[in-house]
């Protein structure tokens, strides 16, 4: 009993700056969404609100917004799961060169996120690092920055760590028995990678499309940056809200808003995964709108 | 004769490491062959080299006379059974069971059909919906050798299948897997530690330490024929003295001469003996060949051990008749269970 007293005890202090600093901040949210004192949905509907008479709900303006926003997310989750899936298959399989290549890999997170995103600014410029490359081949310049490509490059930049990590970790821990039982019963390593390999993986990919779809969809340095601020996403609107135009109200419902469709999003990516719960491979994502 | 399996002079080293030093050993169809040994031993290599999930450095494998080390393990007609059951876990039983044979593209009619079958040999009917995780490592233990042996492969490898049953249900899994080689008629190489299990199961039994095959013989054979002291020790129970060869069929040991059944040794030859527990006979002090007082009795169910200190040495010796501590006795032995066996320091453990 007393072991389990003190072990409790242990949770408090977590437990209290996750009140403070996380769940009290979120209802205050609410609490402005609805207007505060003086209850209303007025914030809620000018969010689906049209310009002008019967405008397209997709056209509307904060609809499209946050169409684009999470269409350059899941573009840029799609491309980070493309490149980052072999990548964690070779950190797991190839194991004795494993600690170095991870190293490289894990090096440029200790650098901050802002410089990282800002670097990017003096590949993509104008008279950038790419094109002067590409100018020594003869190869035409390109005009990438402020573009959505832009934007997907850096979300994609600094965000395939967060891909490759639980990937990489659950093919680590995957046990090699298991395979070799597959190859055992007659299945060849296509097989064995279709059958077994990547099903069991399933629950390491589903924390990698979460942390990188969640702050992709959120985010607005990365936009504000590369995007040049004429490709605004809903993070950008949102960080208006509260920063410039001093309508917390608005800036609180669309906050709401974002984290409700997330959340429903999660839901649906939750839906593939249909392995039976032994709460080893299930690393849940701890993200947000961190950037 | 042509043999089932046969390795010729397996090597293999991990490194700087030895693991197989030079194994010969052949297997014959329908042979039920234990691979015996400490931790350690090789025997586990052994078992992946024929499973191809290792290639030695050096040597040669034969499957029916053809040779296997270019061919993949998953085109090897040899199934096995791995140390913690390795099911598949994103599927139930009876897709674990089937996966092989799901492989071949087997109609699911015929695939249900010899499911349904396994599944009664294992003693696990109506368990094809059941999720893998809910079973307990007994039932997960026969659904692995269901899913290694619904493809009727020639030859099935066992690594320590029972290792982590308790010992009630490991027996009993014992006499099944015996059953099941029996009634399929399937070759097993089963790799233990558990002299036991070995003992009561095999048709031959590969005793190996530190790399090396010690002895290969029927279990009997090793049992009352070690080869040497390690065999014995590893094997059974044993009283283990060194004693000087005097000539054919005289040896001395405990300060006394006996005589004894082996011959062709140098006159003066350092020997080992071995004499099993059951096989020391406890007389009156005045009737025995040796002379001593017991110093300690443990009950052990069907007999009782008890340690007897004669002549410098302590003697372990089973019997149904107690003789109480600090009782004097005799000890006698027969000359036919007194094992010589030559002096091999590198294998005494």
């Amino acid at each position: 009993m007393r072991v389990a007293l003190l072990k409790r005890i242990f949770v408090y202090p977590y437990g209290l700056w996750l009140f403070i600093f996380i769940v009290a901040p979120l209802l205050i949210i609410v609490w402005f969404s609805f207007g505060g004192t003086d209850f209303t949905l007025y914030h809620y509907a000018r969010f689906f609100s049209p310009l002008y008479e019967g405008q397209p709900f997709f056209q509307r303006i904060y609809i499209a917004v946050l169409m684009r926003s999470i269409y350059l997310a899941v573009i840029s989750t799609v491309i980070c799961f493309v490149l980052g899936y072999p990548l964690a298959y070779a950190l797991a399989k190839f194991y004795s060169h494993k600690s170095f290549l991870l190293f490289l890999f894990l090096v440029p997170l200790w650098m901050n996120f802002l410089l990282r995103t800002y670097a990017w600014l003096t590949i993509l410029e104008q008279n950038g690092v790419l094109n002067a490359f590409l100018g020594v081949f003869g190869l035409p310049a390109t005009d990438l920055l402020f573009t959505d490509m832009a934007v997907v490059i850096g979300m994609v930049y600094n965000f395939l760590p967060f891909m490759v990590l639980p990937i990489y970790t659950v093919l680590r821990d995957m046990d090699k028995s298991i395979v070799e039982a597959a190859q055992d019963l007659g299945a060849n390593k296509v097989q064995v990678f279709l059958k077994i390999v990547f099903p069991l993986s399933v629950p390491g990919v589903i924390s990698g499309v979460t942390m990188v779809f969640m702050p992709g969809v959120t985010t607005f340095v990365i936009s504000n940056l590369l995007g040049g601020g004429q490709f605004i996403l809903v993070g950008n609107l949102i960080e208006q809200q509260f920063l410039r135009v001093g309508d917390w109200y608005f800036g609180s419902a669309m906050a709401v808003i974002l984290m409700v469709l997330i959340l429903f999003m999660m839901g649906l990516i939750k839906l593939f995964d249909r392995q039976p719960k032994d709460g080893r491979t299930d690393k849940t994502a701890e993200g947000g709108a961190l950037y | 004769m042509e043999h089932f399996v046969d390795l010729i002079g397996i090597t293999k080293t991990f490194g700087r490491e030895l693991i197989l030093d030079n194994i010969n050993l052949y297997i014959d169809k329908n042979e039920f062959v234990t691979l015996l040994g400490p931790s350690g031993c090789g025997k586990t290599t052994t078992l992946r080299i024929i499973g191809g999930f290792e290639q030695p450095t050096s040597g040669e494998l034969r499957m029916d006379g053809e040779n296997m080390l270019s061919v993949p393990p998953h085109k090897r007609k040899v199934n096995t059974v791995f140390q913690k059951y390795a099911l598949f876990p994103n599927m139930n039983v009876r897709d674990n069971i089937a996966f092989s044979l799901n492989l071949k593209k087997e109609k699911t009619a015929v695939i249900d059909k010899k499911i349904k079958n396994m599944l009664r040999l294992v003693n696990l009917d109506g368990y094809e919906k059941r999720t893998t995780t809910s079973l307990s490592g007994g039932q997960q233990q026969r659904v692995a050798i269901a899913r290694a042996l619904i493809s009727e492969p020639k030859l099935l490898l066992l690594d320590e299948p029972l290792g982590a049953l308790d010992l009630k249900l490991r027996l009993d899994m014992q006499l099944e897997l015996k059953n099941i080689q029996k009634e399929l008629g399937i070759t097993f190489v089963y790799v233990t530690h558990d002299q036991g299990e070995a003992l009561s199961m095999s048709d031959t039994i590969v005793v190996m330490n530190a790399g090396k095959i010690l002895q290969i013989g029927k279990p009997k054979d090793i049992y009352d024929e070690p080869k040497n002291a390690f065999v014995a020790k590893f094997i059974g129970e044993s009283n283990l003295t060194d004693g000087t060869m005097l000539s054919d069929f005289a040896v001395n040991f405990a300060g006394m001469d006996f005589e004894c059944v082996d011959k062709g040794f140098e006159p003066n030859q350092a020997i080992d003996i071995v004499i099993r527990p059951e096989d020391i006979v406890i007389t009156s002090p005045a009737d025995g060949k040796l002379r001593g007082v017991v110093k300690n009795v443990t009950f052990k169910g069907v007999h009782y051990e008890m340690l007897v200190d004669a002549h410098g040495f302590l003697w372990k010796i089973h019997s149904t008749v107690l003789s109480p501590e600090g009782t004097e006795v005799g000890l006698t032995i027969a000359p036919d269970l007194i094992h010589v066996m030559k002096r091999d320091e590198s294998s005494i453990a």
